[in-house]
């Protein structure tokens, strides 16, 4: 469990809640109960943050969709009144360079267009193969291992780091170390120095890299480093700011994906009805929709996505004032009754209604497509290869990931 | 039906091709929509419909 959170009752002397508050140590899939009290009240309401501050946070799904969607929610986080997420946040937020994470409108739309050509509907399509050998390469490995095995170690982490190195354009005698150095500060004892230390040198090796292909540009440079790089030489943005796009995706999309791997296969080990549906069918679109069905139940980002109001903004009978916070909380929007029946059950067969896992709005994952298409082929080939597949320890053991920006598992005991 | 989409908003989640690769495709440099076909033919209007309901950033209208 994370320092900050406790099992006392969050509710402060003036009756305003503290976020985050904790999930129930008896559902560990669920959203905090105090969340979907919130909502199950009103879709937006006050809540108290570290600093003191009192920003919005959003728990309806419409209300998470048409706030996202709006101009006057930006995500400037140097803008007065932005939530941040802890004081680091807010002590480094002059120090780093603007990204597509932290711009809005039309610097975003420059960022975003820069990164989106190796995510494409087409291009993920065509990376199936790779994936599908990298997943199968580990499975291998894991079979031929001792018993029990760590599920983390042996596949979910692995397979989207390789994916991702592979998809960047890092060379492959080079992937052993990024992986390592990408892995480093997601450990659960990682210190705070850690994780900076670790993405500082992702940084510098993402800049030397960005450097070499600027110098000996591939002949298909169909990589997003060698896109990044022709960017660079054409003026378009700095080496640095080259970087810290490469190092954003690559912690976005491998430490995520990582997460919904370990905590799905544990979600479906321990509802064996729905593993079968995902077991026993070959059919792409049953698969598809088993994928986006764990995605709105697991919603993984927790701890909300963190705006702030540009403008008043009148929304479901209150008003969010210019320059107030807003937290857009994702998993009791994916939660939310309104729209998705009996939100507590895992129906691997529920009707695709937009889940709002990715996020929403322009901002909405770049990566979701790559994601999709990892987990539809790590989840389907595990359990059709392992069928047998169980834990290895009771659940009550299973260490969770409550103190990160990503819900999920630490380590997963398997056997089979 | 007929499908109008607007590049200038279009975030190139893929949302679109995702739901109805038929009609939408993604421009190959920033993954951009491009529409294939204005006015799909009925068996394909379900899809054009999802793909509107899923666009992120509500870049594709239709009129039915």
């Amino acid at each position: 469990m994370s320092e900050t959170l406790t099992d006392e009752a969050t509710e402060t002397p003036s009756g305003i809640p503290e976020y985050p508050m904790p999930r129930s140590p008896h559902c560990p899939f669920a959203p905090p109960p105090e969340v979907l009290a919130l909502n199950s009240q009103k879709p937006l309401s006050r809540v108290r943050i570290w600093d003191g501050s009192t920003p919005w946070l959003v728990t309806g799904y419409e209300e998470v969709r048409t706030l996202f969607s709006d101009p006057r929610v930006s995500v400037d986080d140097r803008r007065p009144g932005f939530p941040h997420w802890n004081e680091g946040m807010l002590a480094t937020v002059h120090k780093r360079p603007r990204s597509v994470f932290t711009s809005d409108a039309e610097e975003h739309t420059r960022f975003r267009r820069m990164l989106s050509r190796p995510f494409t509907f087409r291009r993920v399509e065509a990376l199936r193969p790779v994936i599908q050998q990298i997943t199968d390469e580990h499975i291998d490995a894991m079979l031929a291992g001792p018993r029990p095995a760590d599920l983390l170690a042996a596949l979910a982490l692995p397979v989207p780091s390789l994916v991702i190195s592979q998809l960047l354009g890092v060379p492959y005698e080079d992937a052993q170390m990024f992986q390592h150095r990408a892995t480093i500060g997601l450990a659960r004892y990682a210190t705070a120095e850690d994780t900076a230390k670790g993405a500082a040198g992702l940084h510098k090796y993402l800049a030397r890299l960005v450097e070499a292909k600027m110098d000996n540009p591939p002949e298909d440079p169909a990589d997003a480093v060698s896109d990044l790089a022709e960017r660079v030489k054409a003026g378009e943005i700095s080496v640095r700011e080259a970087a810290q796009l490469g190092t954003g995706l690559l912690i976005a999309g491998h430490e995520t994906t990582a997460n919904m791997i370990g905590l799905g296969v544990l979600a479906l080990l321990e509802h064996p009805d729905q593993l079968a549906v995902l077991r026993d069918t070959d059919e792409p679109a049953i698969i598809a929709n088993a994928v986006e069905e764990l995605l709105r139940y697991l919603s993984i980002i927790q701890n909300g996505q963190r705006r702030v109001a540009i403008e008043d903004i009148a929304i479901a009978g209150e008003v969010i004032r210019a320059g107030e916070g807003i937290i857009i909380d994702l998993a009791p929007a994916n939660w939310d009754a309104k729209v998705f029946p009996e939100p507590e059950r895992l129906c691997l067969h529920r009707s695709a209604t937009p889940n709002v896992a990715f996020g929403y709005g322009r901002h909405q994952c770049v990566g979701q497509q790559l994601a999709r298409a990892e987990l539809q082929i790590v989840y389907h080939t595990l359990f059709r290869r392992i069928p047998t597949l169980r834990l290895a320890a009771p659940i009550e053991e299973i260490p969770f990931k409550h103190d990160r920006l990503a819900y999920g598992v630490y380590e997963l005991p398997v056997t089979w | 039906m007929k499908v109008i989409v607007d590049q200038d908003k279009c975030a190139s989640s893929g949302n679109c091709v995702m739901h109805a690769p038929a009609i939408f495709d993604q421009r190959e440099e920033d993954g951009v929509v491009v529409l294939l076909n204005e006015n799909p033919p009925a068996e394909q209007a379900e899809n054009a419909r999802k793909a509107a309901a899923s666009c992120p950033a509500l870049a594709i209208s239709i009129e039915e």
